[in-house]
């Protein structure tokens, strides 16, 4: 038979039995199962049939099993390229299936599971001439095997009741359990190994991005910097973790109704610890100023919604209005006017940020009209790059008056509303970022082909 | 300071800035939005413009542009003035010294 290497795409459900036929649909299992002779899912029928299993006793070599033995070698051969996992645990799916069928197999080696689970290779009594003929047809004749094997059961019945085949077949059974167990954990595994490599993998990518070398002869300010950014991202879920705790707080506290005194301290609360952000974010933008604008400390949905390093106050506020009802007639004008207001506050921000882009590209465009000399060029190129320092430094500033006015924004609708609708404003807010982060969740986990 | 008394109290709305600041022009864009036109005095191109930013930061103003004055008084900075915005003082003290009138 010739070497195989089935193209089977590495898709989450490898490793678990009862994908073997799953993955029929999606791999060239085919023409694999064509090479085989007969149908994989015939093959799991037909151990399901306890008169084949019977048959299977006698210990002949079966050439369905040497055929899979064929398959399993040019899998374990293309062991080392990147599907490898994929194939290992296909494989092994494939060998748990010829287990399954073949119960005894002649001593051939196996290439992994060693020589125990092949203990009982029992003898080769050739006690019936026709098995052989039978099992051809068996192989050969698809869906007339499960025929076949029934027609045979007759025979081999008083074969089955000797003394030293239950024994054989005892210790065949045990073999074949221990070995299932091992391929399990084996399987398992590779899994949780292919979950660490893929975390190891982000982790680094995270880490080369906020400039740590991985060697460790990285330069002091990358790694201070570095840090700034790590210990933000640490903080940051820190916060996200206190703040589900006060929100629960809250959230029992508006369902059980408590009175408006003890309510309002609650919100206090929450609003309070709500500002703790701008505090960690102050800090963090003076190391990295370029983590907190990039965005890539929040979830992908929320980055997408981003705005100078946070989220958008009028946005929000539209999101609110509708969920705050009833509103007396001045709450509504309140809240639109602060809507108005700051719409207004973060399109004169916006704008500064475009004429600080704008200058910024100007000064490094500028081919400065210098000498030919180099010493001249070198001087200008440095003034440029002098100049241009100067103004990414104000980008702090930006990101500053922004949370600022996030800030302002929220407690000025804090004043505007009424203690019970201040409480179901907190939670609206809560519930709708804790939604969007959900979002990117189940984002990054879809399953992709 | 006499130079920065003397531009504050001639106009209603006055903000000093430099050319090459950015928040400036972000502060000076609120003001467009909200309908007042305030003057402008950018320090760099000032004679005594270092001694007009000194006396500026003796006002309390960190980072000493923008700086604003509404009525001829010191209001703040960028911080303050967004707070002002939102707050809707800001709009209410440019109408107070007629720099607006809606």
């Amino acid at each position: 038979m010739p070497s195989f290497v089935p193209a089977i795409p590495a898709s989450n459900s490898i490793g678990s039995e009862g994908n073997i036929v799953q993955s029929t649909q999606n791999t060239d299992f085919g023409s694999f199962e064509h090479s085989l002779g007969f149908r994989i899912e015939d093959a799991i029928n037909l151990s399901r049939d306890p008169a084949f299993n019977q048959i299977k006793s006698n210990g002949r070599a079966l050439g369905t099993d040497i055929q899979v033995r064929a398959v399993n070698k040019s899998v374990v051969a293309s062991e080392t390229d990147q599907s490898s996992t994929a194939l290992a645990s296909q494989r092994i799916a494939l060998q748990k299936e010829s287990h399954l069928n073949l119960v005894s197999i002649p001593g051939a080696h196996s290439e992994n599971w060693g020589d125990s689970n092949m203990a009982d290779t029992s003898p080769r009594t050739e006690t019936s001439t026709d098995d052989t003929d039978d099992r051809n047809q068996m192989l050969e004749a698809g869906p007339s095997a499960a025929l076949v094997a029934s027609d045979s059961s007759g025979r081999s019945k008083e074969k089955a009741v000797d003394q030293k085949t239950l024994r054989r077949l005892a210790q065949n059974r045990e073999a074949a359990r221990k070995s299932r167990l091992r391929k399990k954990a084996y399987v398992q595994q590779l899994e949780s190994s292919r979950l660490k490599l893929t975390q190891l993998e982000q982790e680094l990518q995270r880490a080369r991005q906020q400039g740590i070398f991985v060697s460790s002869s990285g330069d002091q300010s990358h790694s201070n910097s570095g840090n700034g950014a790590m210990a933000f991202d640490v903080e940051y879920a820190r916060w996200l973790e206190e703040q589900s705790r006060h929100i629960n707080e809250l959230r029992s506290a508006v369902n059980s109704h408590v009175g408006d005194t003890e309510l309002r301290i609650i919100v206090d609360n929450v609003t309070t610890h709500f500002d703790d952000i701008y505090r960690l974010k102050d800090t963090a933008a003076k190391a990295d100023v370029f983590h907190i604008l990039s965005g890539m400390w929040k979830t992908p949905a929320e980055r997408c919604f981003m705005w100078i390093g946070g989220f958008r106050s009028s946005e929000l506020l539209k999101l609110l209005m509708n969920q705050l009802e009833p509103l007396t007639d001045q709450q509504l004008m309140g809240l639109y006017n602060l809507q108005q207001t700051s719409q207004q506050a973060e399109d004169a921000l916006s704008q500064g940020m475009e004429a600080l882009q704008q200058s910024l590209a100007e000064t490094l465009a500028n081919n400065p009209p210098g000498s030919t000399e180099s010493s001249g060029n070198v001087a200008n190129y440095m003034g440029q790059m002098a100049m241009a320092m100067g103004k990414l430094g104000t980008l702090e500033g930006f990101l500053r008056q922004a949370d600022n006015l996030r800030q302002q924004t929220l407690m000025q609708m804090h004043r505007i509303l009424t203690t019970r609708q201040s409480a179901r404003a907190v939670l609206a807010i809560h519930d709708y970022f804790s939604r969007l982060r959900a979002l990117s969740s189940l984002w990054l986990a879809r399953p992709r082909e | 300071m006499d130079r920065v008394k003397d531009l504050a109290s001639a106009k209603a709305a006055v903000i000093f800035t430099k050319s090459s600041c950015c928040m400036c022009h972000s502060i000076k864009s609120l003001f467009y939005e909200l309908g007042a036109s305030p003057a402008i005095h950018e320090l760099d191109r000032e004679v005594s413009g270092r001694e007009m930013e000194w006396a500026l930061r003796g006002l309390g103003c960190n980072p000493s542009v923008p700086a604003v004055f509404i009525g001829g008084r010191f209001i703040g900075s960028a911080k303050d003035v967004i707070s002002y915005h939102v707050d809707g003082s800001l709009k209410q003290m440019l109408i107070d010294a007629r720099a607006i009138w809606f």
